[in-house]
Order: C-alpha cells, then sequence, then structure tokens
C-alpha cells in the first residue's frame, strides 16, 4: 500500500475541514468570549473553502479511496454541498440567538463542524464501517450540542432522550450489519451488491439483517413509529440545533439510506419496499395529524418533519433512479425550507423570549410586513402549493410512485398533504388576520435578516423554475449508481 | 484435547463471575467478579490465539475501566441494598425469560438456515503475529475509519469538557504572573493629610503643671 493507492485527494473536503475544526478548536483557546466573531468567521471560511474543495472534486469522475471505505461521486458531492449550506445557515441564522442564550462558545463551532464532517462521512462512505462512524460522529455532535444549554432543565431532558434512543437505534442498526456481514461476507457495499447478484448469500439472514438496519434507519430519520424522540428534542434543544438536526442530516440520512438499500441491497428491494412503504403510510398520517394539534411551533415543526420524512421514503421506496432524484431532490429543498422556519423563529425570539407558540406570530404583518411575507413562502412551500418549491419535490414523488402502480399510495400521500395545508395556513392566518400582542421590535443582525430573505426568495425561485436543480439531482444519481 | 479441557474451566469460572457480579450484595464485590469474568474473557481469547485482544481487555478492561469503577462505587455512598430491593421477587419471572432466549439462541444457532461456520478456525500459519496483522489492516485498509474513530474520541473530549467545566465564581486563588508585576503603586497609596493643630500654649501649660498640683 502506497500513498497513491490511498487516493486520499479524492476527500480533500473531508481532510480540509477535520484539519480546520482543529485549528479552529486550538485559536478558540486564546479568543476572549468578547471577541467570538473571530472564530465566527474562520468558521464561515473554512465552510466556504469546503464547498469550494467539494465543487472541484463534482467535476472529477468517480473515485474509490481508502481501500475502497470511501467514495467521491457526484450523489456524494451534491450531498455535501447541500449540507456545507446548511450548517451555515444553522451559524448565520443563530449567532444572535445564540449570544443572548450563552452558549455562544468554541464548543458550538467545533461540535457542529464535526458534525458536518459525520454527515459528508457517511453519504461519501462504502463501507459499514465508514457509515457508522460517520454516523456516530453525527450522532455524538448532536447530542452534545442539545445538551450545550445545560442548566436549562428541558434541554437536557431532551438531550437523554436523544442520547438513549439514538443509542437504541445505533445498536439496532449494527446489529442488522453484523447480520448482513454474516450473510455477505463482507463490510463493503460494493462486494455485498455483488455477493447478493451472484446469489451467494444466505437469504434467511440478509433479510433479517435488513429489518434491523430498516429499524435502525426510521430511528435516525424519524419516521413512524420510530418517531418519538422527535418532537421532545425540538422543543427542548435550542432553536438553532434543532434547525441543524432538522436540515443538514436529512441528506445525509437520504445518503445513508441510498448507500445501504440502494447500492448495497438493491436487489432485495422487494423486501425492503414493503417495510418503507409501512413506515410512509404510518409517518404521513401521524405526522400532519398530530401537527394539528400543536401551539408550539417547533413541535409543530417535529411533527411536519415527521411527515415530510414519509414523503422522503415514499421516492426512496419506488428504488429506481427516478425515485432516488426525486427523494434527493426533496431532501435538499425541504433543508432549505425548514432552515427557512427555524431562522424565523429566531428571528422573532430575542434574549429572555422565545417565539416558539405560534402565537408569537400572531399580526406579524403588522409588526413587519416583509418577515410575515417570508414566513408566508415557507409555509406555502412546506404545504406543498403550486409555484413554491415543496409542490415540485411532492410532485416529482408523486410521479415516482404512480409510475412504479402504487397509484393508491399517491392519492394516500395526496390526502394527507391536503389536510397538512391545515396547519401551515393556520399559521399564515394568524399572522396576517389576528391582532398582534406583542408589539417589540425585530433585533437581528443585518446578516442573518439579508440571508433569511434570499433562502426564503430561493424557495420561490426555485420553484418558478426547477429544472436546473432538479437536472443536477437526477444527474448526480445517474452517474453515481455504479453497475454492480 | 488440553485446549479444551482449559476452555471449559475458564468458560465455567467465567459464566460463575458473571452470575456472582449480578447477585453480589456488596458492590465492591460485584466490581471484583466482574474482573474476573473480564479476564477469563481475555483468557478465552488467549486461547484462540488472539493475543493482542486479550492484551488489550486487561490493560483497558481490568487495568484501567474497573479500578476507577472501584473507586467510584468505594467513593459514592450508594445505599445498593435499596436499589435491589426486588430483586428475589423477580428472579422466577427473570429465570423463564432467560431460559426462553436460551432455547431460542439454540433453535436458530443448531437450525440449517443459520448456516454458521462453525467451530473450524482456520489453522494460523507459523510465524503469524496477531498484533502485527491487526496494526496492518488498522493503518491500511481501515486508515480512515480508525482515523475518524480518533475524531470521535476528540469530540467525546470536547463533549465531556463542555458539559462539566464549570468557573466556580466564589474560588480564590493566586495569579503568580501578576503577583509579580505588582507595582509599588498598587499597593502602597499614600494619602496627604493635614498635620494636627499644636495644642494652645495656656492649655500646654497647664497639663504640665497638673501633676504637681
Amino acid at each position: 500500500m502506497t500513498w497513491t493507492s490511498l487516493n486520499a485527494w479524492a476527500a480533500a473536503p473531508e481532510i480540509f475541514l477535520l484539519v480546520a475544526v482543529s485549528v479552529i478548536l486550538l485559536i478558540d483557546l486564546f479568543v476572549s468570549d468578547a471577541k467570538r466573531h473571530i472564530t465566527y468567521l474562520l468558521t464561515l471560511v473554512s465552510l466556504a473553502i469546503t464547498a469550494c474543495l467539494t465543487v472541484n472534486g463534482l467535476a472529477q469522475p468517480v473515485q474509490l479511496a481508502f481501500s475502497g471505505m470511501f467514495v467521491a461521486d457526484p450523489i456524494a458531492g451534491v450531498a455535501k454541498l447541500g449540507m456545507v449550506l446548511g450548517v451555515a445557515l444553522v451559524l448565520i441564522y443563530g449567532r444572535t440567538y445564540a449570544e443572548a442564550r450563552g452558549i455562544y462558545k468554541g464548543e458550538l463551532f467545533s461540535l457542529t463542524l464535526f458534525a458536518l464532517l459525520g454527515m459528508m462521512v457517511m453519504s461519501s462512505a462504502l463501507n459499514f464501517v465508514t457509515l457508522y462512524v460517520g454516523l456516530e460522529l453525527l450522532s455524538l455532535s448532536l447530542y452534545a450540542l442539545v445538551a450545550l444549554r445545560r442548566d436549562n432543565v428541558h434541554a437536557t431532558e431532551a438531550a437523554m432522550k436523544y442520547f438513549i434512543l439514538g443509542a437504541l437505534a445505533s445498536g439496532m442498526l449494527l446489529y442488522g450489519m453484523s447480520m448482513v456481514y454474516g450473510a455477505t461476507h463482507s463490510l463493503d457495499i460494493l462486494t455485498i451488491a455483488q455477493r447478493v447478484m451472484n446469489g451467494e448469500v444466505n437469504h434467511l439472514l440478509i433479510v433479517f439483517g435488513i429489518v434491523f438496519i430498516v429499524v435502525g434507519i426510521g430511528f435516525k430519520l424519524g419516521a413512524v413509529p420510530f418517531h418519538m424522540w422527535v418532537p421532545d428534542v425540538y422543543e427542548g434543544s435550542p432553536t438553532l440545533i434543532a434547525q441543524l438536526i432538522g436540515s443538514a442530516p436529512k441528506i445525509a440520512a437520504f445518503a445513508f439510506v441510498i448507500r445501504i438499500l440502494a447500492q448495497g441491497l438493491e436487489a432485495y428491494v422487494q423486501d425492503w419496499r414493503g417495510m418503507l412503504v409501512v413506515m410512509a403510510i404510518l409517518s404521513l398520517a401521524i405526522g400532519n395529524l398530530t401537527a394539528i394539534a400543536q401551539t408550539n411551533i417547533k413541535r409543530m415543526f417535529a411533527y411536519s418533519t415527521i411527515s415530510h420524512m414519509g414523503f422522503l421514503l415514499l421516492g426512496i421506496l419506488v428504488g429506481t433512479p427516478v425515485g432516488y432524484a426525486a427523494a434527493f431532490f426533496y431532501a435538499v429543498t425541504y433543508m432549505l425550507t425548514t432552515a427557512a422556519g427555524f431562522g424565523l423563529v429566531m428571528l422573532l425570539s430575542r434574549e429572555g423570549f422565545e417565539a416558539d407558540r405560534i402565537d408569537d406570530f400572531k399580526g406579524l404583518n403588522q409588526r413587519s410586513p416583509w418577515f410575515a411575507a417570508m414566513m408566508l413562502l415557507v409555509m406555502f412551500s412546506m404545504a406543498g402549493i403550486p409555484v413554491f418549491v415543496g409542490f415540485f419535490a411532492k410532485l416529482a414523488i408523486l410521479e415516482a410512485v404512480v409510475n412504479l402502480g402504487l397509484t393508491w399510495l399517491a392519492i394516500y400521500a395526496v390526502l394527507m398533504s391536503v389536510i397538512g395545508a391545515f396547519y401551515y395556513l393556520r399559521v399564515v392566518k394568524v399572522m396576517y388576520f389576528d391582532d398582534a400582542e406583542d408589539k417589540s421590535p425585530i433585533v437581528a443582525g443585518l446578516d442573518s435578516r439579508v440571508v433569511l430573505s434570499v433562502n426564503c426568495l430561493l424557495l420561490l425561485i426555485i420553484g418558478l423554475m426547477p429544472d436546473r436543480l432538479l437536472y443536477l439531482i437526477s444527474a448526480a444519481v445517474a452517474h453515481s449508481l455504479l453497475p454492480a | 484435547m488440553t485446549s479444551v479441557v482449559i476452555f471449559y474451566i475458564f468458560a465455567a469460572v467465567l459464566l460463575l463471575a458473571s452470575l456472582a457480579t449480578i447477585t453480589a450484595k456488596n458492590p465492591v464485590h460485584a466490581a471484583l467478579y466482574l474482573m474476573l469474568s473480564f479476564f477469563s474473557g481475555a483468557m478465552l481469547w488467549m486461547l484462540m490465539k488472539a493475543e493482542f485482544l486479550a492484551v488489550s481487555l486487561v490493560l483497558v478492561y481490568v487495568g484501567a475501566v474497573m479500578v476507577l469503577f472501584l473507586f467510584v462505587v468505594m467513593m459514592l455512598d450508594i445505599n445498593f441494598e435499596e436499589l435491589r430491593k426486588g430483586f428475589w421477587k423477580h428472579v422466577p419471572l427473570a429465570v423463564i425469560v432467560a431460559a426462553i432466549m436460551v432455547v431460542e439462541m439454540i433453535m436458530i444457532l443448531t437450525h440449517k438456515a443459520a448456516d454458521l461456520p462453525g467451530a473450524h478456525m482456520p489453522e494460523p500459519a507459523a510465524g503469524y503475529n496477531n498484533a502485527r496483522v491487526l496494526g496492518n489492516l488498522i493503518y491500511t485498509q481501515y486508515f480512515l475509519p480508525f482515523q475518524l474513530a480518533a475524531a470521535l474520541l476528540l469530540v467525546g473530549m470536547i463533549t465531556a469538557i463542555a458539559l462539566t467545566l464549570r468557573k466556580r465564581k466564589n474560588t480564590k486563588y493566586q495569579n503568580p504572573a501578576q503577583q509579580i508585576a505588582v507595582k509599588r503603586d498598587d499597593r502602597v497609596r499614600i494619602v496627604k493629610m493635614n498635620a494636627e493643630a499644636r495644642p494652645a500654649a495656656g492649655e500646654a501649660a497647664a497639663d504640665e503643671q497638673q501633676p504637681n498640683a
């Protein structure tokens, strides 16, 4: 084994990010609380460089690195770009919020970057060991970030629940992986795919393993019936961490599912499709129906996440590149939408006040017509109303499902979306037709106002011209899935 | 043949020690039994010629983790008797559950569908070095996950510090650098005061005369 056979250049974004986190960690030791902006700026700069390196890698052909443990393909490249953007949005929107709550510390930045590193590894991993290590890097950083407000009872409770259920999910996933290993005698995704194709595996054992892998994935995605942690964690954690949990990791989870189910175990699509159908049906129902009863907007977002994950699963269960591309498009646009939603919640919050009740949005139009319009865009996009991006995301998935012949499932998903539109439109109603209870002005930095506005307008712009992004994502999926 | 005999001896010690761990009344005894079971497990690995794993199990678990554990058990004043109050009450159910689990495990392990490779372990070549093979794999094929595992440990360290480090407000401590850099002006303050007025001449004379009077 030599340096060239390691092909480490393929992992340039990850290597740079790891070095950057270590440097930021050290620099932050010498930065006083008053000058924390240095750490903040350094973090954003390293995110920008990581994004540049990723774009550079997109132009290269698919390469394997680290003896097949790591793959740099377009699907991973596009996913990484989305995740870097998601993490940058978290930090930009959350800066003022974190400062007011005493969590604007060096650990916030280093742990967030480590979480990003975990996500990037997950999306590029081509071996069960790398996949699992990436997942744990993400999960451990997130548990710690939720607990960062350590004197807050809600945050500690949420961190505890997240940690215990997350550990359980990891256990399930590992158990499933060990079963697949037992059946195929390999941890390498491509080797597994090949052995499955050649039929030299133990079918009973591999299906048994798939059950546990799907359960573990369900936990991590927050799909029903493994969704119990989502609302509590969203409500209890600081809003910027809730945004972090709700946005970028969904793209990573998508890539994770694609690596295991689509690349490794595609031959068993009949077996895992059924499980995903059940999870999608339950997620769409429970997510949308329970969200109606919520008065806390973070809990409402949590249940809406559950229903959106149901949609994501619909795309994956189709089991064709078209379906995967639709699900990928859904994950990326959902990241943008949910980031904007949480960004607006943080925009209305201030020191000693959390704007986390739906009532806090009452009469927003009187206080700030611009941001009321922005929230309107986010809600319309989440509800899937035409010309907004959420509509095209849902349309692409429904099209793939109908082409598979599961028309009843598509009709069911549309019905559930209609029910879901109620609670999104209620927020719009509250903003425009109710009188403001709280008339204090909005305090937020210019940076977060501008970026937030651009983010919300993007939901409309991509909605008007979805072709470019859809084409990019379809091409990425088509060029990535290597014929086994 | 001898290795089979040794296996059964160590396995028996392992099982008895594990049983003693969960039944011992004294938590210190329980920790000691747990150490014994770890050690027996390490010996079983040694028997399978995985000497590196055996040594690291002894070093890490018996040497470090369990000693820390003992330390904590001795330091904390927890009434363990209170914690395990319902233990004997639940034993019958626990035994039934355990028995079902054992039966299930035997059924699946002996079933044809499981197709487990069984006990035919390949005999290692002469000069086979467990630690070297492991090291070679870790630094070549498993280089990436190995490095990422290191990052994982770093995250654990950052987290532990971030969640537990507290700056106490009321501790008194010395800062030698400040002590050395101190100047006269920081410590001594010279206050200008007007001199006291002298007593008038007549009064002084009267005072002096008093004792004589």
